[in-house]
This record gives C-alpha cells, sequence and structure tokens, in this order.
C-alpha cells in the first residue's frame, strides 16, 4: 500500500476510534455536554476524511453506503488482513 | 443490519510467522472468553434488557468485539501464513492442519471448537451484566498472558489495545448494571 493511502488509512482509524470510545462513554452518559460536543467533532472530521479515502482509493464500505466507479470497485484494494502496515 | 467496513479497527503488524503464538491466539479467537464469545453474548443478551440504554451499550460493545475478532483473526492469519505443514507439525498444530490447513477455524489454544454453551443469556439483566463484567476481566487476564508469551513488539502493541479495550467495556458494563438496578428498583417502589 502506498506510503500515502496508509497514512490517511491510519488517520481514520485513529479518528473513528475517538468516535467508538465516545459512543460508548455517551450510552451511558447521554447527558454530559462535552463528550457529546466531542463525538460531534470526531464524526464530522470522520466523514470527511472518509470520503477523501474514498475518492481517492475506493470505497470502504459497500451495501448502498458508498458509491463505485466502474468496473465494480469494492474487491480491488487490498482486505485487511492483506495489509502490511 | 451490519454494515461492513473494510478496514480493521486496530493496525496488526507481524514481524514474522510464529505458530506457537497463532496457537496461543486461538484462546482469544474460538476460546471460552474469546472475542467471538464476547461479540455473540452481548448481541445475544440485548434482546431482553429493560432500558434502552443498556440495549444500545450491548449493541455497540458487541459490534466492537466483532471487530475485535476480525484483528484476532488477522494476527492468527499472518502468522500462520505460508507456514508448512511439518513446522504446524512441530509446533503441535499437526490436528489443526489435518483439518484447517492454514485456515483461520474458531479453537481454543488446546485445539477445543468454539461453543455457545460458553455463553448465557438468562432474560435477567443484573445475572447478564454480571456476566459481561466477569467476562471482560477473564479476556483481560487471557491477553496479558498472551503479553507475556510473546516478544514480537507488533503483536504486543495489539494485544495491549485489545487488552486496554476490555477495561473500558468492564466500566461501561458497571455502569450499565447501575442503571438497571436503579431501574428495577424504583419500579418496586411505584
Amino acid at each position: 500500500m502506498d506510503p500515502n493511502q496508509m497514512q490517511l488509512l491510519r488517520e481514520i482509524q485513529q479518528l473513528e476510534f475517538v468516535a467508538i470510545e465516545l459512543t460508548l462513554y455517551l450510552d451511558t452518559h447521554p447527558d454530559e455536554q462535552e463528550p457529546l460536543r466531542d463525538y460531534n467533532q470526531a464524526a464530522e472530521r470522520l466523514n470527511q476524511l472518509k470520503m477523501q479515502y474514498e475518492r481517492l482509493y475506493g470505497p470502504l464500505a459497500a451495501y448502498g453506503v458508498s458509491t463505485s466507479k466502474a468496473p465494480w470497485q469494492w474487491s480491488e484494494q487490498p482486505w485487511p488482513w492483506d495489509i502490511n502496515y | 443490519m451490519w454494515i461492513y467496513e473494510k478496514k480493521l479497527e486496530y493496525p496488526v503488524r507481524v514481524t514474522q510467522p510464529d505458530i506457537r503464538m497463532a496457537k496461543y491466539l486461538m484462546a482469544q479467537y474460538g476460546g471460552p472468553d474469546s472475542e467471538l464469545s464476547a461479540a455473540v453474548r452481548y448481541l445475544t443478551q440485548r434482546y431482553t434488557m429493560p432500558t434502552n440504554r443498556t440495549k444500545g451499550l450491548l449493541t455497540d460493545i458487541g459490534t466492537e468485539e466483532l471487530a475485535h475478532w476480525e484483528i484476532v483473526g488477522t494476527m492468527i492469519y499472518k502468522l500462520l501464513k505460508n507456514v508448512p505443514p511439518q513446522q504446524l507439525h512441530h509446533a503441535h498444530l499437526g490436528g489443526y492442519f489435518t483439518e484447517h490447513d492454514n485456515a483461520v477455524y474458531p479453537v481454543d489454544a488446546s485445539g477445543v471448537p468454539w461453543t455457545a454453551a460458553y455463553i448465557q443469556a438468562t432474560g435477567d439483566p443484573v445475572t447478564d451484566l454480571h456476566e459481561d463484567m466477569a467476562a471482560e476481566q477473564k479476556a483481560r487476564t487471557t491477553y496479558e498472558h498472551l503479553i507475556r508469551l510473546t516478544d514480537d513488539p507488533g503483536v504486543k502493541d495489539t494485544l495491549k489495545f485489545l487488552r486496554e479495550r476490555e477495561v473500558v467495556h468492564f466500566q461501561r458494563f458497571g455502569e450499565a448494571l447501575n442503571e438497571v438496578q436503579e431501574e428495577l428498583t424504583r419500579k418496586k417502589v411505584f
């Protein structure tokens, strides 16, 4: 995987981790304002990064979440267990 | 409905094939306190939880456990990649090779296949959440054993991430248990 793609993927993983952690926290602390603000910021930035990644390297998700150029791009990029970090 | 995202939650770096470590990691892939058990346990128990918050938490942690199952599967896959059968035999994985070759099949570290008997769903939310907290502690302990069994810095790093998640999940389940107990007490009073 080229270094630019890897770097963007790592940024997405890091930001998504923030979103996962805050999701679980908010599940049991739904009234707290600050983590909610952080969650919304992370979600917005994460969506931007994913759109950028998909524009450059193809879809991260199928099932109607992301669009594909022709031919069908879903299986073009390596699967997660075949990536060398 | 679940949507698959074509990436790991956390990167998996493996320096070189290590059959012994792959075998030990099976504990967290198909053992009693494995990520598979965790995912199926929480995603099964969530239907009969009494509060929306707890249904949400079990759904979200259950989903994260599936991502962890993929991480552990990826580690095993990479540690066994291109290893010849003779070497698997020497690492006491000959029986495994006979049935599964280099495939990633859910057994525990001793080769016992995964079974739903590893998990419970009693319909009693207090009981189920106690099981969940215990399961997180057991998985944390298993990760600590696994971290001691490898010198590979990449494998150690990923295992430390997974260990830390067990601690966070334990914390969240404890909070959910408090909420459920308050809810049940409140219902009894009025």
